[in-house]
C-alpha cells in the first residue's frame, strides 16, 4: 500500500506533463514569460499569473511573518502552559480548519467593502476586490502554519542555554534576542517556508477575491491595489472554459508549474524541519 | 549602570506587549468572521432549508439537501477508500522505517501533502472524468482521497511510533503470529490516535472545494447515483455567493453555517481525541 504512494505522486506528475506536452511543445519556454494570455486569440504568456501568485504570497507573507513569530514567542516562551496559553493554541488552529470558500465569502461581502473605502482614502481606483484583498485573507489562513511550527521549535531550546544567558545578566528581551532566535532561526524558516507553500496553492479564497483579470499591471500601486490572477485561480476560473487543446494544455502546465514550486518549497522546509529536530 | 539596566527593562517589557498585542490580535479576524457567518447563517436554517433543494431564482424557500446529501456520500466514499489505504501504508511506514520503500513513500507523502489541492482536481479530470466523459461524483470522492491520504497515514505512523515496544514483543514472544499482532495488538491500542486523524482529514476534506470543481462539479437536483454530477455543500457555497442574487446568498449563508458547525464540531473530535495521545499532527 506504501507503494501506491509513490505510484500516486509518478502517476500525477506524469498526467501533468503529458496532458500539457502540446502547449509545452507549441509554446517552449518563452511560455513562462510571455505577457499576454488570450486565448480567443490563442496567445498563451504565464507571465501575468507568475507575477500574480507572487505578489499575493509575499505581501502575505509580510503580513503574516510578525503575528506568527509573535504567537510563537508568546506561546513558545513567555506562556507555554496555562488555560490563556490553551485557548490562544485552539484558537489558532480553528483558524487553519475554518474551510477556504468560507474565508473567500466572508471576504467578499465583508471585507471588500472596508478595502474600496479605504482604496478611496488613499486614492487608487476603488475596486475593493484585487492581490491587496487577497493577501489580506491569505495572511490570516497561512499564519497557523508558520505559528504552530514556530511553538514547537522555540520549546524544544535546551533551558541550560536561556539559563546561562539569565545567569550572566540578561533581560528576557535580550535572552529571546540573543539566545531563541538565533537557536531557532533555520526552523522559524522553514515555518515560513511552509506557509508560503500554502499561499501559492491555496485556491478558492483568491478566485472569489482577486477580481481574476490577466491582464499586466502599469505600475507597482495598480498592481497591489488593482485586481489579478494566480496560477491556482486562473485555472479554477478557465478549466471548464477552456474548449481547445492548446489553451486546456497551457492551463495545466500552469498546474505543472504550480506543483513544481510547491513541492521543491515543502521539501525545503520539511528537510529543514528534520534537520532542527533530529540535531 | 542603574540607568542602563532599567532601560533594558523597560525595552524588555516593551518587547513583551508588543508581542502579547500580535499574538491576540490574530483572534480578531477569526471572531469576526466566526460571529458573522453565525449572525447570517443562523436565521437560514430551519427544517425547511435542510430538506429542500434549492428553489429557482426568484422562487422563495428552497434548501440545501442536494448539497448535504453529495457532501455526506463523495466524503464517506472517500474515507472509505482512503482510510484503509492510509492505515495500512501508515502501519508499513511505522514498521520498517529503515528500508528504502520507506523512505520514497515518506518523501511521497510529503509531497502529496503539499500539493495545491487544484491540481489534484485537475490530475483526477483525466483520470476519472475524462475516460467516463462526463463529471461525476465517484471522480470528487476520488480526489478528496487523495486530500485525505497524507494526514490518515501520517497521524497512523506517528501514534503506533508512541506504542511502546515491549507491548509488541511480549505478543510475539507468545507465539502470536506477526499479522495478528498488528491487527489485535497494535492497531487496537493506537486506535484513539488513528480515529483522531480520521476525523481530522474528513474536517480537513469536507470543506474542500477546488478539488471538485473539475470533478463532481455540482448538481441543483438531489442525486445519489456516483456516476452523475454531484452538489457538496463548499461548492453550492462558492456558486451561489458568486450569484448575483439575494436569494441565492442568504441560501449560501446558511450553507457556510452549516459547513461551519460541521466543520467545528469534528476538529473538538479530534482535540478530544489527541488529548489522550498527546500526538502532534
Amino acid at each position: 500500500m506504501s507503494a501506491l504512494l509513490v505510484i500516486i505522486i509518478l502517476g500525477v506528475l506524469a498526467t501533468l506533463i503529458l496532458e500539457s506536452m502540446p502547449s509545452i511543445k507549441s509554446l517552449g519556454i518563452g511560455f513562462l514569460w510571455g505577457k499576454i494570455w488570450d486565448p480567443v486569440q490563442n496567445i498563451y504568456g504565464a507571465y501575468p499569473f507568475l507575477v500574480g501568485t507572487l505578489l499575493t504570497s509575499f505581501i502575505a507573507l509580510i503580513i503574516s511573518v510578525p503575528f506568527s513569530y509573535a504567537i510563537a514567542i508568546y506561546l513558545g516562551e513567555y506562556n507555554p502552559k496555562g488555560w490563556l496559553s490553551d485557548l490562544l493554541k485552539n484558537t489558532i488552529e480553528l483558524i487553519a480548519a475554518v474551510p477556504s470558500i468560507i474565508y473567500g465569502f466572508w471576504g467578499l461581502f465583508v471585507l471588500v467593502p472596508i478595502i474600496r473605502t479605504f482604496e478611496m482614502k488613499i486614492g487608487v481606483a476603488p475596486y475593493g476586490i484585487g492581490v491587496f484583498t487577497s493577501s489580506l485573507i491569505l495572511a490570516v489562513m497561512i499564519i497557523p502554519y508558520a505559528a504552530s511550527l514556530g511553538i514547537t521549535l522555540i520549546r524544544m531550546v535546551p533551558s541550560p542555554l536561556k539559563e546561562g544567558a539569565y545567569a550572566l545578566g540578561a533581560t528576557r528581551y535580550e535572552v529571546i534576542k540573543s539566545v531563541i532566535m538565533p537557536y531557532t532561526r533555520s526552523g522559524l524558516f522553514a515555518g515560513i517556508l511552509l506557509s508560503l507553500g500554502r499561499a501559492l496553492g491555496e485556491t478558492m479564497a483568491v478566485t472569489m477575491l482577486i477580481g481574476n483579470t490577466s491582464a499586466v499591471a502599469d505600475s507597482l500601486k495598480n498592481a497591489i491595489f488593482g485586481p489579478g490572477n494566480t496560477m491556482a485561480s486562473v485555472i479554477a476560473n478557465e478549466f471548464t472554459e477552456a474548449d481547445h487543446t492548446e489553451y486546456l494544455s497551457a492551463l495545466i502546465e500552469l498546474g505543472l508549474v504550480l506543483f513544481f514550486v510547491t513541492v521543491v518549497i515543502n521539501l525545503i522546509g520539511k528537510r529543514i524541519i528534520t534537520r532542527f529536530t533530529n540535531n | 549602570m542603574e540607568a542602563k539596566i532599567g532601560f533594558r527593562n523597560v525595552k524588555s517589557v516593551i518587547f513583551k506587549s508588543i508581542v502579547v498585542f500580535f499574538a491576540f490580535l490574530i483572534t480578531v479576524p477569526l471572531i469576526v468572521v466566526l460571529v458573522y457567518i453565525i449572525k447570517q447563517g443562523v436565521t437560514q436554517v430551519n427544517w425547511h432549508f435542510l430538506t429542500n433543494v434549492p428553489a429557482p431564482v426568484g422562487e422563495t424557500g428552497g434548501g440545501i439537501l442536494n448539497a448535504l446529501w453529495g457532501s455526506f456520500i463523495m466524503v464517506m466514499a472517500a474515507a472509505v477508500v482512503a482510510i484503509p489505504i492510509g492505515m495500512m501504508a501508515g502501519i508499513y511506514l511505522s514498521e520498517n522505517s529503515r528500508t528504502k520503500l520507506a523512505y520514497y513513500s515518506g518523501l511521497c507523502v510529503d509531497i502529496l501533502q503539499g500539493v495545491p489541492s487544484i491540481v489534484v482536481g485537475i490530475v483526477v479530470y483525466f483520470w476519472v472524468v475524462k475516460p467516463l466523459g462526463t463529471f461525476s461524483a465517484i471522480s470528487g470522492s476520488l480526489a478528496l482521497a487523495i486530500m485525505m491520504l497524507p494526514i490518515v497515514i501520517r497521524s497512523t505512523e506517528q501514534t503506533l511510533r508512541l506504542l511502546p515496544d515491549s507491548l509488541k514483543e511480549a505478543a510475539l514472544s507468545l507465539g502470536v503470529p506477526y499479522h495478528r499482532v498488528i491487527l489485535k495488538v497494535i492497531v487496537p491500542c493506537g486506535f484513539a490516535g488513528i480515529l483522531s486523524g480520521i476525523t481530522l482529514s474528513i474536517a480537513r476534506v469536507i470543506g474542500e472545494t477546488a478539488p471538485l470543481l473539475f470533478t463532481a462539479f455540482g448538481n441543483p437536483y438531489l442525486s445519489s447515483s456516483l456516476t452523475k454530477p454531484m452538489e457538496s455543500l463548499p461548492h453550492l457555497i462558492f456558486t451561489y455567493a458568486t450569484s448575483p442574487y439575494d436569494d441565492w446568498h442568504n441560501l449560501a449563508w446558511g450553507a457556510s453555517f452549516i459547513l461551519l458547525m460541521f466543520v467545528l464540531i469534528l476538529n473538538i473530535v479530534t482535540k478530544l481525541l489527541t488529548r489522550r495521545w498527546k500526538i502532534q499532527l
